[in-house]
């Protein structure tokens, strides 16, 4: 089938037109990511919190995790520092002797469902997802337990079961997850006796959190941590001590998990697009010289072939003309004695 | 105990080498047992603070750069046309191909769900995850790897056609074996990227990527130089005329290129700190490790391989890639775990647990028995008669 | 492709699983491309 000049005309003119209409480029070309708008957290207020560990013991009994050696309202267990571990998704650690502190300051430690959770960015078999909810979960049956998330996390949060031969599973905690979705509160938040875990969106909390700072400034530090340490977190904190005198790292600075590894990430696809044209290229090069070479050697061996047959042939001519002299010169002596010897018989005959 | 020779020649099965091999595999085979009744916990001193341990710093992180030999030599000889290198092609890719397939096997020990190994590639991508690349340039390498191993197995079963084709494939393999080698080697310096918090600042840097595939390349120029001085030790008898009078040239041509690379790359790691002004922290006790680092195992072999080069010192540069090798794993150390966790107190530090050791030291031993038992039947050291010539 | 990315993950997860796939069609068409380039050039020793 070919094409008449109209026809063609025709399609130009109708593909012009295709490119006027259409959808807006939709926000699949946003740059800045600020979260799920209705994403929920907790706002962990340090100046109230007096552990009691109530809240160890509903997410214990909630998550139907194994009762641990010491009972929960044993308190001496405060005397350790502690950190989540396979059978334990939150602690409560206790801080003495701070400096302008009145007494111990107690912090409740757990996941803190960060807005770009490190663990999710390092897993390779997406075995983290952060939900629309603001929790972030963990998915056991794609999990090959390679703990790179453990890796990961800056805040020392995900524990392993490394005594689970078969089916190891990583811990931590869900944020109550199933219940959210059920519209009730995490455990945690709904047994604390004292308020100082605060259950709301995450603009809310952090709304929240500037009013308390703004309204008490004696009472608090400056500061919301969570609001920007590793673009941001779910769990909130506000406290009436530095956060790095209660073993709060202050030097995560404000990248987001994601962006740490973005930058080598975008080297692969450049080595795979450049390499062949490089490595070709060399390839190429090193063999097209290897041609030259050869060639050129071939031409200086077809020469120096030629200049010995050349050499050779005239050799050849010379001996032959000398030869021929030679054999002149013979015939000549021969020649020279027949006729002596002709002469000489003559006249012996004659006289 | 060993039995009498009989007439016929039979070899006694109690050789040294087969008795501490054999005592080493049945250790090996226990400590699997307990690692897979008992779990990670049972034989390691893994922990939710340190998950990582020596079969990710060793197995894991030495093992890969270490078998960059097949990538380079390949390299050399068939992308760079450096034809006098062709002999040392086909151990270097053996070394690699077992390399990478030990490093495969110990992934099996180290990681909790081992048949799950496929899912990252087959059932749920991480595309974020700098794990993922490793995982997937590791698989396609280890199959590029075999495949390039193949003709030497292939000519040892006589499959002359098989073989033929698959020898047709160099070119295409090799270069998509750098492209690999170069993305999954400069990754596994990437994977620490994320955890800025955790390495110490002189170890951290924007360019671990670059770091490690530099270094890769002269980790694989020495380990062929080592593994050949071993070979021509224990495999004399199995070394053709081409491959023994090549040999010289293959040591110093290598020894002169690592020399080269590890010029540029101790460049490279003054710019890391540089860059960072990191400057200060050379004065504190991991500063001076920081130098005895790059001084003793960087700066220190490239001027030894310059010397042994200029003064055809053979004995030198055999000497010199071994201390080159060690410095590899002293890096590879340092990033994963001394440099790692730097904070943390001392009381929460790992050390390994001896049967993590104990591991390692059974699959390194599975690695050499399966070298001898290939380089000893097939032609790895010397070219097959009927294929002479066909390469 | 209608959705919009909330977290930079979901972004990333999205663009990058994308270029993977266009690496592996790289790779494929750039073999091809080559064999195209080459195909007539002289055999090695032309006599």
């Amino acid at each position: 089938m070919s094409i008449t000049r109209r026809r063609f005309l025709g399609w130009m003119g109708a593909a012009g037109m295709g490119l006027t209409v259409g959808r807006p480029a939709n926000a699949a070309g946003n740059k800045n990511f600020s979260g799920y708008p209705e994403s929920i957290g907790v706002l962990h207020d340090m100046t109230r919190c007096i552990g009691c560990r109530k809240c160890e013991a509903a997410c214990n009994e909630i998550n139907k995790l194994p009762a641990p050696e010491q009972p929960f309202d044993d308190l001496s267990v405060l005397d350790n520092k502690r950190r989540t571990d396979a059978t334990t998704y939150t602690v409560v650690n206790r801080y003495d002797g701070i400096q302008g502190a009145d007494g111990p300051i107690y912090r409740k430690v757990q996941c803190n469902h960060c807005q770009e959770p490190a663990c999710a960015s390092a897993c390779f078999v997406r075995a983290f997802n952060k939900t629309e909810k603001g929790a972030v979960t963990y998915d056991a049956s794609v999990c090959v337990g390679c703990r790179y998330c453990m890796i990961a996390c800056p805040f020392y949060v995900p524990a392993y079961e490394y005594n689970e031969p078969l089916e190891p599973r990583i811990m931590k905690c869900t944020l109550c997850y199933p219940r959210l979705m059920d519209g009730k509160l995490p455990g945690c938040v709904e047994i604390c006796p004292k308020e100082a875990l605060t259950f709301g969106k995450r603009d809310d909390l952090i709304t929240i959190a500037r009013e308390r700072i703004r309204s008490f400034p004696e009472q608090y530090v400056q500061h919301i941590y969570g609001e920007h340490e590793m673009g941001g977190t779910n769990w909130l904190y506000v406290s009436g001590v530095p956060f790095s005198a209660l073993g709060m790292r202050e030097d995560l600075g404000v990248t987001p998990a994601p962006k740490l590894t973005s930058g080598a990430l975008a080297s692969v696809p450049v080595i795979a697009g450049l390499w062949p044209v490089l490595l070709t290229g060399i390839y190429a090069v090193s063999k097209r010289k290897d041609k030259i070479a050869a060639q050129e050697r071939r031409q200086a061996v077809k020469a120096a072939l030629t200049q010995a047959s050349a050499d050779a042939e005239s050799k050849l001519s010379k001996a032959l003309e000398q030869a021929e002299l030679k054999h002149k010169r013979l015939l000549e002596v021969e020649v020279k004695k027949a006729v002596e010897e002709a002469t000489a018989n003559n006249e012996e005959e004659n006289s | 105990m060993m039995s009498e020779e009989a007439i016929a020649g039979n070899k006694s099965l109690f050789t040294p080498f087969n008795l501490v091999a054999g005592i080493i595999v049945l250790m090996g085979v226990l400590l699997t047992i307990l690692r897979f009744t008992g779990g990670l916990g049972a034989i390691t001193n893994l922990s939710d603070n340190n998950p990582w341990g020596i079969w990710i710093s060793f197995d894991l992180l030495c093992g890969v750069a270490l078998a960059a030999g097949g990538y380079t030599t390949s390299a050399a000889c068939y992308i760079f046309g450096l034809k006098k290198y062709h002999s040392a092609v086909r151990p270097a890719i053996l070394t690699a191909f077992l390399g990478y397939a030990l490093v495969v096997l110990a992934l099996h020990y180290d990681v909790g769900r081992p048949w799950r190994l496929p899912y990252p590639i087959f059932v749920q991508q991480g595309t974020t995850s700098v794990l993922f690349e490793v995982g997937l340039c590791v698989f396609l390498y280890l199959t590029v790897l075999l495949i390039e191993y193949s003709p030497a197995a292939l000519e040892w079963l006589g499959l002359k056609k098989v073989r033929n084709i698959v020898v047709k494939l160099t070119l295409v393999l090799t270069i998509f074996g750098v492209i690999l080698s170069t993305m999954h080697q400069s990754s596994l310096g990437a994977l620490f990227l994320i955890a800025p918090s955790k390495v110490h600042p002189l170890w951290y840097s924007t360019y671990l990527p670059v770091f490690f595939f530099v270094s890769s390349i002269f980790a694989g120029l020495s380990m062929v130089i080592f593994e050949s001085t071993l070979s021509h030790h224990y495999f004399h008898d199995k070394m053709d005329d081409t491959h023994l009078k090549e040999n010289r040239h293959v040591t110093f041509g290598f020894a002169k290129a690592a020399c080269w690379v590890l010029g540029g790359y101790f460049v490279m790691k003054v710019f890391g700190i540089s860059m960072d002004n990191n400057w200060h922290y050379l004065g504190t006790s991991y500063g001076l490790w920081f130098l005895v680092e790059i001084l003793g195992f960087v700066a220190l072999p490239c001027f030894l391989y310059a010397v042994a080069v200029r003064e055809k010192n053979v004995r030198l540069i055999k000497w010199t890639a071994l201390w080159t090798v060690l410095g590899i794993v002293v890096n590879r150390f340092n990033v994963s775990m001394i440099a790692f966790n730097w904070q943390l107190p001392s009381s929460e530090r790992y050390f390994p647990h001896w049967m993590e050791i104990g591991v390692t030291v059974f699959l390194i031993t599975v690695f050499i028995i399966a070298f001898r038992f290939i380089a000893k039947r097939m032609p790895i050291f010397y070219e097959h008669p009927e294929y002479r010539d066909t390469h | 492709m209608d959705s919009v990315f909330y977290t930079l993950q979901d972004f990333f997860t999205h663009s990058k699983g994308m270029t993977y796939v266009l690496m592996g069609a790289a790779l494929v068409a750039m073999t091809a491309m080559w064999n195209f380039l080459v195909a007539r050039d002289e055999k090695d020793w032309p006599e």
